[in-house]
């Protein structure tokens, strides 16, 4: 009898609140395979395990089309809310506001923000609400079909042939001069990007805006497209490169002095902005403009966190909240006593 | 009818008929942005300290300042505090409207007008009473441009004599008006003081019309039922208030904003114990509510009818996603442009069944400051235990107008918060599922997002899950759910209130009517009895959806006199979607729409009528209504 020796079992991969990546999994995705949105789903997932992210203190909240499906495919057990189309943002602040203890990640697409849903996307990069916003952006809406969204770009052709002789709607360019606090652009193809930015936007507090490049491979991934991958693929510039240090690993990172941007987000992670090559300042609302503007008109795609402020007070610091969440006050604490109604009736008399 | 009826007893024959004393209206037309809304109030303020059951209408225009507004104060010693709408004294003094609301008088009554108009040209059976406004504005008010909005104080001066009203009464209203202004308030005490001396030399009296001191607003108060419900918010313990300026609606929240300010500051940290946030419209309005609603707050908006109408869509993924929230509706008169600042119960179809789909909500219908404030409570009760958006049907009459009022009762009850299931409740029960009818009544458990257990998170959407909350469309799926939304219905219809029901003894008449409507109805009744010698059962709804008791109201009654402020007999509409055909067939309706409050001749008029004709019901033809009430005049 030969005796065989087990292997001994590969040690349990943990984040630091002792889960596994696979507890932050989702349902199997429904969306087309190749679908950028599911590359972006794997990157949440990878951002909250390695930010070991509770999932119960997570809600998730979309609106309708291809992309508001998605937050059924992450994080699995946190709590998730498909709203209406284009109101996503509003459900959001209702849900922050009874609980602000609640990290909420918004999942949208470019039709469900930037045409249904434009008032409310304005209004909540105005009052600095902390949730994370993702727009999965593919230039056309998907469940009805292929037809143009307002964030494709001008000169753009449709499968059919059509060609937008609009112009864009730049999402970042709007949240920045709008009020937002963390503004970025990425593409679901680049891995290491995304993901830095996701863990960057889990770390800041105030609203958190990602537009990601996210190919339809249905409706518009073909010639003529601007948003198909092998043209994203040629056409991004990075602004400067993206690393992310979470507050939780003291790591030191050498860097020459001038080649590095350092930003100290609000839970005491750092992003590491490594210059590309330009000089480029991303406390600078004039200058992130400037950059998104040339790149229009340049027919590049930026990418890279243009814009952040760590300062600036969120909506919720502004309401001056008791510590709590307001959903579960105890009555004591929502109904006050006989003697202020008989003080209000006293002075009606 | 403990909280709303104040009836003292019948009006009976005047014994002396030169003088008809505490049984009055007076009308004041003045130019809206004149401070005129200041003077009505002091006015309507003092007659309620002299004990005397009154009310108050504003008539006011969809503007800031210049159009044509009226303000109406009756004083009625029988407690009767609807609208009356023959006008017993007009005080004019907008030249643009004078000629039309001198020839709407009734002969006999009697007019204070600013002398400088020409009334006698219009009327020559009328009681004049011409003033001099501005030769006694100039004395008492040095600064020229003060004297437009001190003015007005003078017909107060010039009332009071006339009517008897207690100059210490009238002082002291005044001052509770301008509250720490004491500049101001002396600066208009004396305007109100050389009206009533310049009445007292020049004007000898030449009507019948007289007020005395009663003792019938004994610890009585006067709100208007914005401040009533938003006082209700407040006690209901309302945490998340998120809402879009909308006449007449917005001084709920407004209201709210101040007492939340005062009164919900946490008294240790300082902090607040809500969250209030003005939105950048209705959509997003009630958005929040429903995201709130869904997190555990309770939560609210207040609105009118297009902004119901810009809700609908959330509402019935409130409905199908079952997320509690109350909706304040204070309807009012159109969209867009019309009639924006008039009344109307004119939301009731559209809210009851809001939204696409098989979608129906509970409605509550407060008729009285008491309840705005009592129902606010239990639509926080109604929506958490039925886990839906329940709404609270006021109008522009109970919302923005002063009505007196017993003192609010305070809430005997906890705050009942529904099916909510926390981590201990998950450890020990292993697990949930959100949408599974565990009782019987078709109301799920739920958890509230942070809740710290792995089985506690859920995934929230319309229509198309199963109990788990996973997404399906499969037909037995999605019948058997909404099979059990119409179970939730069924358990609606025992928590929204009953209604209130006053038995005439005998089985003739009936009078259904709800909200506002109730002030004529109970006049009505009266007028009925005395008039025609009709004694009238009544039965107020309260509460949709209806109750059996209202059902067997109906059918005890020969005839059902279904009485609302709109064209369409809308709550008569709801009704017949519940009723036996047999019990459609006794429904009347009687509509009151021309924008003003109901007024009981009206209604009782439009009732003898149509008791005359023996006619066929009124489920067969719009259009039939009270040929007065069309007449009325602003």
């Amino acid at each position: 009898m030969a005796t065989t020796t087990v292997p001994p079992a590969p040690p349990r991969k943990v984040n630091r609140i002792g889960l596994e990546q696979a507890e932050y999994k989702g349902n199997k995705t429904t969306l087309c395979a190749g679908c950028g949105h599911n590359a972006i789903s794997e990157r949440i997932i990878e951002a909250f395990y390695e930010m070991g992210v509770e999932p119960h203190r997570v809600a998730k909240l979309s609106g309708i089309g291809c992309s508001s499906k998605s937050p059924a495919y992450f994080l699995r057990t946190s709590y998730g809310f498909n709203a209406v189309h284009g109101r996503m943002p509003s459900v959001a602040t209702g849900t922050v506001l009874a609980n602000h203890k609640l990290i909420a990640v918004g999942v949208s697409g470019d039709g469900d923000t930037a045409s249904i849903g434009i008032g409310q996307f304005v209004h909540l990069m105005r009052r600095n609400l902390p949730i994370i916003y993702i727009i999965e952006d593919n230039g056309v809406y998907g469940l009805t079909k292929g037809q143009f969204s307002a964030t494709a770009d001008i000169g753009s052709k449709l499968k059919t042939g059509v060609i937008n002789d609009l112009p864009a709607i730049d999402t970042c360019a709007l949240a920045i001069l709008l009020g937002a606090t963390y503004v970025a652009r990425s593409f679901s193809g680049d891995k290491r990007q995304l993901l830095a930015l996701i863990e960057g936007a889990v770390a800041h507090h105030g609203t958190a805006m990602l537009d990601v490049i996210s190919p339809c491979v249905t409706f518009n991934d073909h010639e003529g497209s601007t948003k198909s991958y092998s043209y994203v693929k040629d056409h991004e510039s990075p602004i400067e490169d993206v690393s992310f240090v979470p507050f939780f690993e003291d790591i030191s990172v050498d860097y020459d002095p001038g080649t590095t941007t350092e930003i100290t987000m609000h839970d005491g992670s750092r992003l590491l902005l490594k210059k590309l090559n330009t000089d480029y300042d991303p406390t600078n609302k004039g200058e992130a403009l400037r950059v998104l503007t040339e790149a229009h008109d340049n027919e590049e795609v930026v990418t890279g966190l243009f814009y952040v402020d760590t300062k600036r007070e969120s909506f919720i610091d502004q309401l001056n909240l008791v510590d709590e969440p307001l959903a579960t006050l105890p009555e004591s604490r929502v109904r006050p006593p006989k003697s202020v109604l008989d003080e209000v009736m006293e002075s009606l008399r | 009818m403990a909280t709303t009826q104040i009836l003292i007893g019948e009006p009976e024959a005047p014994a002396e008929p030169q003088l008809i004393v505490n049984d009055m209206s007076i009308q004041v037309a003045t130019v809206n942005g004149s401070g005129s809304q200041t003077s009505n109030l002091v006015l309507l303020r003092a007659i309620f300290r002299m004990g005397i059951p009154v009310s108050g209408k504003n008539l006011f225009p969809s503007n800031i300042a210049g159009l044509p507004t009226w303000f109406t104060i009756r004083a009625s010693k029988y407690g009767y505090i609807g609208r009356r709408k023959e006008i017993d004294l007009l005080v004019a003094m907008n030249p643009e409207t004078v000629e039309e609301d001198v020839r709407a008088l009734d002969p006999g009554a009697a007019v204070v007008y600013d002398e400088r108009l020409d009334v006698k040209k219009y009327r020559d059976d009328l009681l004049f009473y011409p003033v001099p406004f501005d030769k006694l504005v100039a004395p008492v008010c040095p600064d020229a441009k003060l004297r437009k909005l001190v003015r007005n104080m003078i017909y107060v001066g010039v009332v009071a004599k006339l009517l008897n009203v207690d100059m210490g009464d009238v002082e002291k209203a005044l001052r509770k008006q301008f509250k720490k202004k004491v500049k101001a308030a002396d600066l208009n005490f004396a305007a109100v003081k050389a009206g009533w001396e310049y009445a007292s030399k020049n004007m000898p009296k030449q009507d019948h019309f007289w007020l005395e001191r009663m003792n019938l607003n004994e610890g009585k108060i006067m709100i208007e039922g914005n401040a009533a419900a938003a006082l209700g918010a407040m006690f209901a313990g309302v945490t998340v208030v998120t809402w879009y300026p909308i006449t007449p609606s917005s001084s709920l929240c407004e209201t709210l904003i101040d007492y939340m300010k005062r009164y919900r500051i946490d008294p240790e940290t300082k902090k607040a114990t809500f969250a209030i946030v003005q939105a950048e419209d209705e959509l997003a309005a009630i958005g929040m509510v429903v995201g709130a609603g869904w997190a555990g707050a309770r939560a609210m908006t207040a609105t009118a009818g297009p902004g119901i109408s810009l809700m609908a869509e959330f509402i019935g993924l409130g409905y199908y996603a079952e997320v509690p929230g109350v909706i304040f509706d204070i309807q009012r008169v159109g969209p867009s442009t019309g009639l924006p600042t008039r009344t109307m119960q004119g939301d009731i179809i559209s809210t009851a069944l809001l939204s696409h789909g098989d979608t129906k909500h509970p409605l509550l219908f407060p008729c009285s400051m008491s309840e705005c404030f009592t129902m606010a409570i239990e639509a926080f009760d109604i929506a958490e235990e039925l886990q839906t958006p329940v709404f609270v049907m006021c109008d522009l009459d109970l919302g923005m107008n002063m009505w007196m009022s017993d003192p609010f009762p305070y809430p005997e009850k906890p705050i009942r918060r529904g099916k909510v299931l926390t981590d201990e409740d998950l450890n020990r029960l292993g697990g949930f599922q959100r949408y599974k009818d565990v009782d019987g009544d078709g109301v799920g458990y739920r958890t509230l997002p942070g809740t710290k257990h792995p089985a506690a998170g859920y995934f929230t959407r319309g229509s198309g899950h199963d109990e788990r909350a996973i997404y399906s469309e499969k037909p037995d799926v999605y019948t058997k759910n909404v099979d059990r939304l119409a179970r939730k219905w069924q358990t609606a219809v025992g928590l929204v209130p009953r209604p209130e029901i006053q038995e005439s003894g005998k089985d003739g008449i009936g009078i259904v009517a709800y909200g506002t409507s109730h002030w004529a109805v109970v006049e009505t009744l009266d007028q009925l009895r005395r008039e025609q010698n009709i004694e009238a059962g009544y039965c107020r709804v309260r509460g949709y959806p209806f109750n059996h008791e209202i059902i067997d109201f109906i059918r005890r009654h020969q005839r059902v006199y279904v009485v609302e402020q709109n064209r369409d007999a809308q709550l008569l509409g709801l009704l017949r979607l519940d009723l036996e055909p047999e019990l459609i067939g006794k429904l009347r309706s009687i509509r009151h729409y021309d924008g003003l409050p109901i007024d009981a001749r009206s209604t009782t008029d439009s009732i003898v009528t149509q008791e005359i004709a023996g006619t066929a019901p009124a489920t067969a033809a719009p259009g039939v209504t009270s040929k007065s009430s069309q007449e009325v005049q602003a």
